[in-house]
Formats: structure tokens, C-alpha cells, sequence
């Protein structure tokens, strides 16, 4: 059982947990997650890990509720117990000296973004970071990221904050402005990461994604995670989560996570939609 | 051995096979010749005292058999239910060779679950053991890992077991389906085995959590890796990455570990559709199809060989052909088709001929060209073998591995390139059975024994 220390509101949906997991604290690098089960009939979700402090063995983790676990999650308070936590998993960001790297985070992805902000900062890169957001009220961690980064930018889908529009516009006007980028980190929704890979490919910077399949074990047992990196297929949870963005086939990684919407309308059944499921789940 | 009839089994996730009334355990017994020999003990991996315990049955001491059995095997309901005796012990019975062989798994599951449900636990509870002769990390809880650690423990050793996923069991818990091998048995099997002192750790991936060496850093004098075989190949054909092509062990694991039968009940969803076809012909393609029927799919089974070389034990292939699973053998599959929306729609087989026996004693399969013929299917499942997951490795400075993986031991000491870290199992085999990684399990764990005495009374050389 891992308790829930802290729980606080960040923005719209998006809740930032304190939990109690010692051995992942100790453990943790930026790039890495967790997969947890809220209790005995729950789903294993993944869900990064934002931020640990080893010495009092925490683990901070910001997660969105967008679905059926997350939403569950968020009706959990301080004091209450997840079931099962596991992690870290997958490999570690690559963190190296080279030189200016932009972090660029969407959505939730942001909250991804700041250890590796953080990571590129101690090792001396200059670190310019990018967000993107729906609007101002799905904003989050911009004093964390400017902390340290040498600048934030903000983008918000309907002008409420920053720029009007996508992140990637900041991330050309950047470009094009004549900042030199020796790198390029994006985490966020597919189709976000998929604009930053086309841009920056065409301007030959380094790109690191990292990617968000649907996971079940998280330890490489399954395939569920399996992702078509540079025309092999590999297993995210073990050989990612983060891959050279110009190998990905983002558009094979966008179709299988609308696995999760037919499995949960279709329940297990051979008839596709709830009504098949009545007829056809046995227990 | 009575089952649930296939027209009712087909609906839900209760066990098959129905085990014996006490009399017809004794009667079954009864044709034993009880041959000087012995013949069906060589064909035992663990080498238990067949015609012993089974004079014991015939003879109504049903505890008698339970105590002769458990002197060489600690898991009798699990592997009454899982080996393959029809290749093993049975093979060797001299009453098979003009009729039907004495059905040993059967008498073995009969004892053992005679064992359970009469005494539940308590008055045999084996003894809480003190510990007090060194303490000792048991990697994975399959049943390589569960046999070192009920060894170990019976050897006088603190024994911690650390698990991965959040329940312990290994492919027993999430790749065996709940109608093949109950759940329960399996929580007992363990519940015994904390009663007996052996500490259970889930949720702990050994090569990240904590890693081999942070093992010997808390105090652990040696490491025994049950790690089996659990990262499933692909077939590596176009098509593999569509939604609805699944990996055997997601299938399973989504329905036996989280239980997704029970959506919405449960979070865990799956979907599977119309037409499934399973790819393989082993164990666990046949635990994917017949789990397949029962959540009301129609489900054909593509296997490259024909009927008499299916890997499966006997009595699975069976069931799934009772069930109504469709066999297209003799069918190698080349492509996945899917719709527009990614979703399987069809798959592509070419039919295949037998060549000349291969080493293993197999013969060699050859594509007929121009055979491919499309198969309509909604779900694709890829039940084509595992091999070892490579986190331990890969995080364990020194570790060796060899061909696909495995993790390579001196064949007496079990013990790896490193130092007190020994292995057993799946993990050094590749895929292989129930029994054979308890066999290992074993083993290893009185070389451990072994090991830490000479270790302490004097060096090693
Ligand atoms: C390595 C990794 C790290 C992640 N880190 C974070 C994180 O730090 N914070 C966070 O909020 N989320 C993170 N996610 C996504 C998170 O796992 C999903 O949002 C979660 O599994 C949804 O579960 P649910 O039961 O609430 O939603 P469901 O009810 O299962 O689904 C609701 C909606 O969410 C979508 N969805 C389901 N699974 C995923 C997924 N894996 N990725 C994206 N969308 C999904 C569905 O398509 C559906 O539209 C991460 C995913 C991965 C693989
Ligand atoms: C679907 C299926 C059906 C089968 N049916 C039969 C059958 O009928 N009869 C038969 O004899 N055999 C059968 N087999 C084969 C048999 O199950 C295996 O040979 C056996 O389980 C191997 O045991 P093991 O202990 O070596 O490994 P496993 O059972 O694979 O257990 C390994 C355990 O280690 C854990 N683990 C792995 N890595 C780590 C880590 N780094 N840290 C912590 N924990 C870790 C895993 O999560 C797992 O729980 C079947 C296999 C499958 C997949
Ligand atoms: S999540 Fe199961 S293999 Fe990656």
C-alpha cells in the first residue's frame, strides 16, 4: 500500500499527488514512470514520475483525469492508500552536455517535461522551455519550469494565455528567430508530438519524444506497449518510454491508443457496443 | 476423470476437469501393478514415489499419499493439474501399452486436493521454520521461484520473494486460466508459504526497484533468480502493430490477472470480436482459444504442423476441440490485413508441407508457393513462444547471458557468472513446464545451501 501524502489542484483536471514509495524515490530518474492499480478490481495505469525527494521518500506524480482511473484517483484524498505502485520503469532520459536544448511540454506532458528541464539545467545546458495548454485554466508549473529554465513560453489553444495557437509556432518562430538548438525534447499529446517531429526534422535537430501507449504490466511481459520505432517494433515500457522522434510512426502509436475506447465500449464481447456486452460476458 | 459438459463449460470460467469421488481415486488406484520397476518413476522429473503413494490411495490412507508425494514435490494440486503426463510418467505405465495407462496427474490431484480441503492448512500447516542460517532473496514467484523459496525456508533460511506484477504466481497466476487451475489453489499454495515464514514482496522489480546488488547490500548472502520467460515473441510479419492483434500473454493476462471476463465489474477492458485467430500450438495457444470461446468468440487455431506434432498437453487439445475450437493445421501466417481505422479485418496463411526431421526431432516445414489464402478475424492472438526478459540482466553487472537470452548457470551449482547469484528455471531454459523450473527450483536451492555452509565454515575454494 502506498499512501497519498499531498494532493493538491494544479489546474483544470490536473492534481498533483505526494505519495510514500521509498525504494521508487530512491531509485527514480527523469524519464521514468510508474504503473499503478488504485485497488482490487482496478486497471494498471501508467503515470510518470514529475518529481521524488529521496530523502523522505516520496515520489510526486501530476496526473490528468481524463478516464475511468484517473477520475477515481482524483476522488482520493490525503491519508487514503493506493494498492499497488511499481516502478521505475523504463530507461532514463538520456541527460548529456550539449548544449542549448528546448524542452517542449503539452497538456499533461508538461508535468513530464520538468524533471528532464531540470536534468538539462544541472548538467549546464542551456534550457529554453515551450508549453502548450487548451486555455489559461489548463496551465500549470510555469514557476517550477522557469526555475530552471532560461525562458518559458506559453501557448494556449484559445489565446487565453501567450501566444494564440500551437506550441510548435513558438518552436518554429524560435527557430527561425536564430536560436541555435542542439536538441529538442517533446512530451505531450500524439498529434503535438508528431508537428514538433515534422518541424524540427526538417531543420535537423535532435528529437526526443516520449511516448504514451497503453501499458499493462509495464515490465515487458505483455506487447500491449509495442510501438513501430524506426520500422522494428519495439516495446516501450522496457526500450522506451523516450525514442529518436524522427523514427517514430506516430501514426501506428495514435491508432493503437484508440484501443482503449472499443475495448471499454465493446467490452469483451463479439458484439461491438454495450449492448452486445449484456448478452455475452459470462462470470 | 469427469468434466463440466463442453456446452456448459463454454460459459463461464469454472474448472474443467471435475476431479475424482473418493472411490473412484481408489478404484483408479486399484489397477496399479505396482511393477517391480518402476517405470513410470523414471519418467518423473521430480522423481516421486508413484507406486507409493498410489498403494496409499488404493489402500484408502489418502494422508499416506499426500506425505509421500510432498517428500519430492511441494506443488501436487497445481501439478496434477498442469504436467504433461502423457509424455512424462504416464508414457512409461505398462498398463498403457495394451489400454489405458493408470491416470497418475489425475491421483495426484486428487491427493493433493484431498489434502487441501480436508485439512484446509491448519492441522498440517508445515512448521514455521526459525530461520537462523542466513537470509536469502528469491527473484519471481513462478513456480521456479516458489519451490527455492519452500526449499530454502525447509533448509533453515530467512527467504524474502520478490514479485513484479501485484500477485505472485508467475505464468501459474497470469497465464494459466482460472478454468485449467484455480486461483484458490494457488493463494493457498502461498498462504502456506507465509505460514511457513517465507516473506512475499510484490510490486518490486528486481533491476530497477532494487537492484542485485542492493539484494546483498540489505543483508541478503545470496540471490536465486526465478525470473522465467515471460517477454512474448512476435511473429514479425506486416500487420502485427493493428489494434486487435494481441500477444497470448496480454490476452491472458488482461482476463486471468485483471480479470477483464468481468467488465464492467472490473476496470480491466478487452476487446476481442467476432473471429479470433490464434496463432501456435503450444499450451498457451490453447489456453488463448478456449478463453477466447468463453468470452463467445468462434476461434480457429493456426498451426504450422499437423495434429500429432501440437505441443499442448493431450488433454488440452482435446477440451479445445470439444469446445468447438476450429484447427486449420498444416497453416503458416503471413500478413495481417487491417480496415481503415487500423483495426485486424483478416489474415493472411500460406499452407505448408513437412520436411525431413530437424534436430529437435521435428519435422522441418516448408511454405507451398502460391497457397495463401485470406482468414476473416477480428482479433489476431500471437501464441508463438517467450523468451526471458532482459531487465535483470541488463542492470546486473557481470551477468551472462546466452543464446536468446537465457541466463547461463554451471549445470551442478546453478550459479551464474556472478558470485552467490544463482538461477533456475524458465530463465535459464527458455520456455519449458511447470515442473521441470520446480525441478530447478530445487535443485538450486540445495546448492544455495550448499554454497552458504562452505561458504561460512571455510573458503571456497
Ligand atoms: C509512459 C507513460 C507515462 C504517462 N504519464 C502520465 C502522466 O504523468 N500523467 C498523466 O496524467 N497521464 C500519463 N500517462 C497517460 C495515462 O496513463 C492515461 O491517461 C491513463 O492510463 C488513462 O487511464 P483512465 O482509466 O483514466 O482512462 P480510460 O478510461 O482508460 O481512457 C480515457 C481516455 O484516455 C485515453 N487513454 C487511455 N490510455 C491512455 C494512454 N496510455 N495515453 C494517453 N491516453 C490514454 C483513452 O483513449 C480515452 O480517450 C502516461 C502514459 C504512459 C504510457
Ligand atoms: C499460457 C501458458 C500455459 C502454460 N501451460 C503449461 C502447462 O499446462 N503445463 C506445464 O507444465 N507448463 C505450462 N506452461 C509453461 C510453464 O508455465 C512455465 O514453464 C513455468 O511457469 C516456468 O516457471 P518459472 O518459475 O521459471 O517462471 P514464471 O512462471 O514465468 O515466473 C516468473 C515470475 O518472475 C517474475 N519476474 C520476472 N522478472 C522479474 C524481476 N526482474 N523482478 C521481480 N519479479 C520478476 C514474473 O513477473 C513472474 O511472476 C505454460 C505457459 C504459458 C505461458
Ligand atoms: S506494458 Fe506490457 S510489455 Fe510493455
Amino acid at each position: 500500500m502506498f499512501e497519498i501524502l499531498e494532493k493538491e489542484l494544479l489546474a483544470r483536471d490536473i492534481w498533483k499527488y505526494t505519495i510514500a514509495a521509498p525504494e521508487v524515490a530512491k531509485k527514480a530518474q527523469p524519464g521514468q514512470f510508474v504503473v499503478l492499480r488504485l485497488h482490487e478490481q482496478g486497471e494498471r495505469i501508467p503515470i510518470s514520475i514529475s518529481d521524488w525527494d529521496r530523502d523522505a521518500g516520496t515520489i510526486t506524480l501530476i496526473v490528468q483525469a481524463v478516464g475511468h482511473t484517473t477520475k477515481r484517483l482524483a476522488e482520493m484524498d490525503a491519508g487514503d492508500h493506493i494498492l499497488d505502485l511499481l516502478g521505475p520503469l523504463g530507461k532514463p532520459a538520456v541527460i548529456e552536455p550539449v548544449g542549448t536544448v528546448a524542452c517542449v511540454g503539452g497538456g499533461v506532458g508538461t508535468a513530464i517535461i520538468y524533471p528532464e528541464a531540470r536534468g538539462h539545467r544541472q548538467i549546464g545546458n542551456r534550457v529554453v522551455t515551450l508549453i502548450g495548454a487548451r486555455s489559461r485554466e489548463h496551465l500549470f508549473y510555469q514557476e517550477e519550469l522557469s526555475a530552471v529554465s532560461e525562458r518559458v513560453l506559453v501557448a494556449t489553444d484559445d489565446g487565453s494565455c501567450g501566444h494564440h495557437g500551437f506550441v510548435t509556432d513558438l518552436l518554429r518562430q524560435l527557430i527561425d528567430d536564430g536560436l541555435h538548438l542542439d536538441q529538442v525534447i517533446a512530451v505531450g499529446p500524439v498529434p503535438m508530438m508528431q508537428a514538433v517531429s515534422e518541424l524540427t526534422k526538417s531543420r535537423g535537430i535532435k528529437t526526443i519524444v516520449s511516448l504514451n501507449p497503453i501499458m499493462v504490466d509495464g515490465t515487458g511481459m505483455c506487447g500491449a506497449c509495442r510501438v513501430r520505432v524506426g520500422g522494428a517494433i519495439k516495446f516501450c515500457c522496457i526500450d522506451g518510454p523516450e525514442f529518436d522522434a524522427h523514427e517514430v510512426d506516430f501514426s501506428s502509436l495514435l491508432r493503437r491508443l484508440r484501443l482503449q475506447e472499443r475495448s471499454a465500449a465493446g467490452c469483451t464481447s463479439a458484439e461491438n457496443g454495450t449492448e452486445g456486452c449484456k448478452s455475452q460476458c459470462h462470470n | 476423470m469427469p468434466t463440466q459438459p463442453p456446452q456448459d463449460r463454454i460459459k463461464n470460467f469454472q474448472e474443467v476437469a471435475l476431479g475424482y469421488s473418493p472411490e473412484m481415486a481408489r478404484r483408479e488406484a486399484a489397477r496399479c501393478l505396482q511393477c517391480r520397476q518402476r517405470p513410470c518413476v523414471k519418467g518423473c522429473p521430480v522423481g516421486i514415489d508413484i507406486p507409493g503413494f498410489v498403494r496409499a490411495i488404493a489402500e484408502g490412507d489418502f494422508a499416506g499419499a499426500v506425505a509421500v508425494i510432498r517428500q519430492d514435490n511441494t506443488l501436487p494440486a497445481i501439478c496434477g493439474r498442469v504436467c504433461p503426463q502423457e509424455v512424462q510418467c504416464e508414457s512409461h505405465c505398462v498398463l498403457g501399452r495394451k489400454g489405458e495407462p493408470l491416470a497418475i496427474g489425475n491421483l495426484e490431484r486428487f491427493a493433493a486436493d484431498w489434502e487441501r480441503e480436508t485439512w484446509g492448512g491448519a492441522a498440517h500447516r508445515p512448521n514455521r521454520v526459525r530461520g537462523g542460517k542466513g537470509k536469502v532473496a528469491v527473484v519471481g514467484s513462478g513456480p521456479a521461484g516458489l519451490t527455492a523459496a519452500a526449499e530454502l525456508s525447509r533448509l533453515g533460511y530467512e527467504v524474502t520473494i520478490f514479485e513484479a506484477l501485484h500477485t505472485p504466481g508467475g505464468v501459474l497466476a497470469y497465464g494459466i486460466p482460472e478454468f485449467r487451475l484455480p486461483k484458490d489453489i494457488l493463494a493457498y499454495e502461498f498462504r502456506q508459504l507465509q505460514l511457513q515464514g517465507v516473506e512475499l514482496r510484490t510490486n518490486v522489480l528486481i533491476g530497477s526497484t532494487l537492484t542485485i546488488d542492493d539484494l546483498f547490500s540489505l543483508g541478503f548472502q545470496a540471490v536465486f533468480l526465478g525470473t522465467g520467460a515471460g517477454l512474448p515473441h512476435l511473429l514479425g510479419i506486416p500487420g502485427e502493430d493493428l489494434n486487435g492483434v494481441y500477444t497470448a500473454n496480454e490476452f491472458l493476462t488482461r482476463v486471468n490477472l485483471m480479470k477483464a471476463y468481468l467488465y464492467p465489474q472490473v476496470d480491466t477492458p478487452l476487446y476481442l470480436g467476432k473471429h479470433v485467430v490464434v496463432i501456435g500450438g503450444g499450451n498457451t495457444a490453447m489456453d488463448a482459444a478456449r478463453t477466447a470461446v468463453r468470452l463467445g468468440s468462434s476461434v480457429t487455431v493456426v498451426y504450422r504442423r499437423s495434429r500429432e506434432h501440437l505441443p499442448a498437453r493431450r488433454e488440452e487439445i482435446l477440451h479445445a476441440e470439444e469446445e468447438g475450437v476450429e484447427f486449420r493445421f498444416l497453416t503458416s501466417p503471413t500478413a495481417i490485413k487491417g480496415d481503415e481505422e487500423g483495426w485486424v479485418e483478416a489474415i493472411q496463411c500460406v499452407a505448408m508441407e513437412l520436411g525431413d526431421p530437424t534436430e529437435d526431432g521435428r519435422p522441418a516445414v516448408r511454405p507451398i508457393p502460391g497457397s495463401e489464402l485470406w482468414l476473416p478475424a477480428d482479433s489476431v492472438i500471437v501464441a508463438i513462444g517467450q523468451g526471458p526478459n532482459p531487465i535483470v540482466a541488463r542492470t546486473t553487472p557481470g551477468l551472462e547471458t546466452g543464446l536468446h537470452g537465457v541466463i547461463e548457470v554451471a549445470p551442478d551449482t546453478f550459479m551464474t557468472s556472478r558470485e552467490g547469484v544463482f538461477a533456475a528455471g524458465d530463465v535459464i531454459t527458455g520456455g519449458a513446464t511447470v515442473i521441470k523450473a520446480m525441478g530447478g527450483g530445487k535443485k538450486a536451492a540445495q546448492a544455495i545451501d550448499h554454497y552458504l555452509r562452505n561458504r561460512s565454515g571455510r573458503p571456497i575454494s
